[in-house]
């Protein structure tokens, strides 16, 4: 394996609460040693100059379509896409076809990863046999076989006392649940956020207590049990109010949010474009100001993507006859610096850490930090560089994305795997 | 003007003109209609993907009195059912090159979102619970009819507002022109969202509150097809919000009742109502082939000018 020298970088590292101009040097896929002025006999050099120096960024929820929807995405272009996007490691959730509910499945993701994967790949194993929300699925073998976690992601368990046994269960191998929360009585039949537009479009809507009720009744089951206990995409303001009463009573309750909805509010939506249908769907400006209060407080943990591509030809119908998602991968660091960073609501190192050590403790994963010994993955990005996205160039296979055309002022430059550099800006 | 997809984004201008060129087209009092040759030589598609036996009807007669020809087509027979997208069966229709195409669907949004990719434009005759333009303009001019000012006029809406896409075009353009509109039904159907539609809008589930001072009530359809879940028991619907002639008591002298049809009699209207000297229905109907010429003579350009030949 080559040896790689990062030059001249500023190096920010929240694990170590390191924040200083270093170099960083890597040697068979491990972080050998971070300081100033190093030098290595035949080591490929990159020159960060100007540049920001991070662990590599951990995307813990995105779908990448494999098995069984190939003409979405597959294993090795959603992790193409990853690389561009700056992440290091990704986090598929089991709603493949089949189900990730076993570990024959999970060791197909696992090996297909190590075949054809930049980036590294977590998979998320079900919680209930095709995620029907009945029977609990192989936890255990799937754990083995290398699954990170377990969710029901689209299809959440509805039946309070499988939830129960779910966090139970999963208690018993420490892994810990994640849930994408929708009461799905309450959300039947919804296409956008109920609010002032669904009621202008006709659209039917989709009502923000769909996710309260059902992050309260976890958190409740959560304590119950003592699992630890992670919710998926958090949109509304309850939600984000009830994880951090859950943090503040002692309980092991994280969540994560979207780049879209720090950015995007209901009302921000072109009438009936598909590219702003997913669930969660964009909330209302309270509730987007409540998720941005949630990153600044603590009481959100993580940056996830939810990157849930769909082909063209399913995104251009009648906007309730489209299925949900967007793509999000490439812009979720454009993003995270134009609403958290630029205007001053958290630190760099703060941002940083949304993409790193936390989702990694979350996760359990031996990720998210550059202190030596720790594998050799990093993300170079600039926080100030202007480009300009186009969802036409995107090296994910489907293109739905609301923010083709818009420009972000920083970036990633270049995308480190086990030393290796895996992707690079276009000069 | 590029097709009519909705009076949400229409001016007030526009509605006016529209609305004054109706005018022209009605039938002089005991008269038959003239026919016109604006249009002659035109070609309009109806598209239908929902079954609608009025509305085609009326866009058919008013393209055929202005000298256009108009053939409809409804899903049930077209490639819809074999699976078609939408998309494919506008693009093969366009390709045929009407005029126009005068479309129905029950997605809301969906001529929208075909206007998107298609150049020829596009009449909105009903999109899912979102807006049906041309009731609404109909239902204007018959109110013009009798005599009443929009500005100032206390309108009661009454019925399955939240899956209305007639109340939602009548608010837009009723708003435009400085009525007073009121929206009444069982709060399952009226969401409080509804006053941020436009201003001058105000919600009540009482009725007796709704028609107090009323000078036109429109009284809704109860679509229980439009239904998803059972929001509200339909058994006691006729005994809070069905029209009796009760009610009329409270409205004004001058009230008129309007439904945009099909009523459904001892459902959300008695029948003593429906027939009574107070109701514009029949009047809405006629009024929707003369509101229909004229906004099809200004979506394919026929002119202002064109004058009646007869």
């Amino acid at each position: 394996m080559p040896t790689l020298l990062i030059k001249n970088g500023r190096i920010i590292d929240p694990a170590s609460e390191h924040d200083a101009i270093a170099d960083v040097l890597i040697r068979d896929g491990i972080i050998v040693e971070v300081r100033p002025n190093l030098t290595a006999a035949g080591a490929e050099v990159f020159d960060a100059t100007g540049l920001i120096v991070a662990p590599g960024f951990i995307d813990m929820h995105v779908h990448l379509r494999e098995p069984g929807f190939e003409h979405a995405e597959t294993i090795e272009s959603g992790a193409r896409a990853a690389a561009a996007g700056g992440f290091t490691s990704i986090c598929p959730m089991p709603n493949t076809s089949p189900v990730n509910d076993n570990a024959t499945v999970t060791r197909y993701i696992v090996d297909e990863a190590r075949r054809r994967a930049v980036v590294n790949v977590f998979p998320i194993g079900a919680i209930t046999k095709g995620s029907g929300g009945e029977d609990l699925a192989a936890i255990g073998s799937m754990r083995a076989a290398g699954a990170v976690a377990i969710s029901d992601d689209g299809r959440p368990v509805m039946n309070a006392r499988v939830m129960r046994r779910a966090m139970e269960y999963a208690r018993s191998f420490g892994i810990p649940v994640i849930n994408h929360c929708e009461d799905l009585h309450l959300s039947a039949g919804g296409d956008m956020h109920e609010g002032s537009t669904s009621v202008r479009l006709g659209l039917r809507g989709i009502p923000g207590c769909s996710e309260d009720v059902m992050v309260a009744r976890d958190i409740l089951l959560a304590e119950v049990t003592g699992a630890r206990y992670h919710v998926a995409h958090i949109s509304a303001r309850h939600s984000v109010e009830m994880v951090a009463f859950a943090k503040a009573r002692g309980l092991n309750v994280t969540a994560e949010a979207t780049p879209h909805h720090l950015l995007l509010a209901d009302a921000d939506m072109q009438p009936y474009d598909s590219n702003y249908k997913m669930k969660p769907p964009l909330r209302g400006t309270d509730d987007v100001n409540a998720v941005l209060e949630g990153v600044v407080s603590g009481a959100i943990d993580a940056i996830a993507t939810d990157h849930a591509p769909h082909p063209g030809s399913e995104k251009m119908q009648e906007f309730e006859r489209c299925p949900f998602g967007i793509i999000g991968l490439e812009t979720a660091l454009g993003i995270a610096l134009e609403q958290l960073v630029h205007p001053g609501r958290i630190s760099l190192p703060k941002m940083i850490a949304l993409f790193t050590v936390n989702p990694a403790r979350i996760l359990g994963i031996q990720r998210g930090t550059l202190a030596a010994g720790a594998a050799g993955d990093v993300t170079i990005f600039s926080a100030t560089r202007s480009w300009t996205y186009d969802v036409s160039r995107s090296l994910s296979k489907s293109h739905n994305s609301p923010f083709s055309g818009k420009t972000f002022q920083g970036g990633p430059c270049a995308t480190v795997v086990a030393g290796e550099i895996v992707w690079r800006m276009d000069q | 003007m590029n097709g009519l997809l909705g009076i949400a984004t229409l001016g007030r201008e526009e509605i006016q003109a529209i609305l004054d060129r109706a005018r022209d087209f009605q039938a002089p009092p005991g008269q038959g209609f003239r026919t016109f040759s604006s249009l002659a030589g035109r070609t309009l598609v109806n598209l239908f993907f929902e079954a609608s036996t009025r509305t085609r009807t009326s866009f058919e007669l008013a393209a055929r009195r202005l000298g256009a020809s108009a053939i409809s087509i409804t899903a049930q027979a077209s490639s819809v059912s074999k699976g078609e997208s939408l998309v494919d069966t506008l693009n093969t229709l366009a390709a045929m090159r009407p005029d126009a195409i005068i479309m129905r669907h029950s997605a809301s949004g969906a001529p929208h979102f075909l206007q998107q990719h298609l150049e020829i434009p596009i009449i909105n005759a009903g999109d899912g619970t979102h807006e049906h333009p041309t009731q609404a303009l109909l239902d204007a001019r018959t109110i013009l009819d009798r005599g009443a000012k929009l500005e100032g006029l206390r309108v009661a809406i009454i019925g399955d507002i939240a899956h209305s896409r007639v109340a939602r075009s009548n608010v837009h353009l009723l708003s435009k022109f400085g009525a007073q509109i009121v929206l009444c039904g069982p709060a399952p159907l009226l969401p409080s969202e509804l006053v941020d539609l436009a201003p001058g809008v105000t919600l009540t589930t009482s009725m007796d509150e709704a028609i107090r001072d009323a000078g036109v009530i429109m009284m809704l359809r109860v679509q229980l097809e439009r239904q998803h879940e059972a929001a509200f028991p339909a058994d006691e619907y006729f005994q809070f919000y069905g029209l009796r002639l009760e009610h009329l008591k409270a409205a004004r002298p001058e009230v008129i009742v309007m439904h945009p049809g099909p009523i459904n009699r001892g459902r959300e209207i008695s029948s003593e109502v429906a027939d009574s000297q107070k109701s514009a229905i029949l009047n809405q109907v006629e009024n929707g082939i003369s509101v229909r010429m004229a906004v099809l003579e200004r979506v394919l350009g026929g002119g202002m000018n064109a004058n009646a030949a007869h």
